[in-house]
């Protein structure tokens, strides 16, 4: 029993580092969304191009991504090529339009390509607000029912589609 | 040393910066409370009032304008909750998930008391239990001492 009591702080060190060890594999900066299983909020937007009001059943019918971006924002940019090419890849991708200028944003699309099916301007980022966000690029993958399914905050590379977005695209778009 | 002085009040002046007409000082009151208690989630461990990140100034003026809009402090709170997640109370609620976190300091207490106690107790009755042997053979000790000085 003595001899056993020498290895009670060995043991409570080692309970002690693998709880430890397992919180550094973690990133503090992603937040769970509070919205993923509800439906998108709804909205009353004007899109980029015709200028005309969209809402939330624009986003029905099939599985799509919804990508928040602006021309302000460094990362979108970094992101713009692997958007193309997934939207050539045949992904329906809707982008949201945050806190920007929209002749900036129609010049940005000219400029380095299109990859959205249609964008709707947020510009005083009031519908950012209801969505939860907190820093562009942020990407969501909403499901044929308008219900969020997933949410990626930051830029959305080869790594991050293959092995989190991608999964659930899958799986949503695979459901009769 | 004026210097210092103002640079002193310009830093705790922080981050918020916007010039706001309050209807009443209880408005300011609960505007200022509502903002020192939630959580900016672009910047991790500072408060809405205390960050200057953009979506802190948006979370800002749209506090106030719930409470413009007649909602109680609960219901504000729960309006960014419902949006932001649980992440931008600096007050977490009490709910299945945060049991252990608020129970475990009292917990840990009563445990850490527990185990002086014993400690303690054991330490007394082994100060006092000597057997009759175990005296004589302390005695004999103690004098064969005695003896060798």
């Amino acid at each position: 029993m003595d001899r056993l009591k020498l290895f009670v702080p060995l043991i409570i060190f080692l309970v002690l580092a693998v709880v430890l060890y397992f919180g550094l594999g973690r990133d503090p900066r992603e937040l769970p969304s509070a919205l993923v299983d509800r439906p998108l909020p709804s909205f009353s937007l004007p899109s980029l191009r015709e200028g005309a009001a969209v809402d939330e059943s624009a986003l029905r019918g099939k599985v799509r991504l919804l990508n928040v971006w602006g021309t302000w924002c460094v990362a979108c940019r970094d992101e713009h090529p692997f958007l193309i090419e997934l939207a050539d890849r045949g992904i329906p991708i809707v982008g949201l339009n945050y806190k920007d200028d929209p002749r900036a944003a129609r010049a940005w699309l000219q400029r380095l390509g299109d990859p959205y099916e249609l964008v709707v301007v947020d510009a005083d980022g009031r519908y950012g607000l209801e969505l939860g966000v907190y820093g562009a690029p942020e990407t969501y993958v909403v499901d044929a029912d308008g219900v969020i399914r997933y949410r990626h905050v930051g830029v959305v590379d080869p790594a991050v589609w293959r092995e989190h977005i991608e999964p659930v695209y899958r799986n949503w778009t695979a459901r009769p | 040393m004026a210097l210092v002085a103002l640079w002193l009040i310009a830093s705790a002046a922080a981050a918020e910066v916007e010039v706001r007409d309050f209807a009443s000082a209880s408005e300011r009151e609960r505007y200022r409370a509502l903002i020192e208690e939630l959580r900016c989630p672009q910047c991790q461990n500072q408060n809405l009032a205390a960050s200057d990140a953009p979506i802190a100034q948006d979370l800002r003026a749209e506090v106030l304008r719930l409470l413009r809009e007649g909602r109680s402090d609960g219901e504000i709170v729960d309006h960014l909750v419902a949006r932001y997640g649980d992440f931008v109370r600096y007050r977490p609620a009490w709910q299945p998930s945060t049991y252990l976190l608020w129970i475990a300091p009292g917990l840990l207490l009563v445990i850490a008391g527990g185990v002086w106690l014993w400690v303690l107790r054991r330490q007394r009755r082994q100060g006092v239990e000597l057997g009759a042997e175990q005296r004589a053979a302390l005695d004999r000790l103690l004098d064969a001492e005695r003896g060798d000085r």
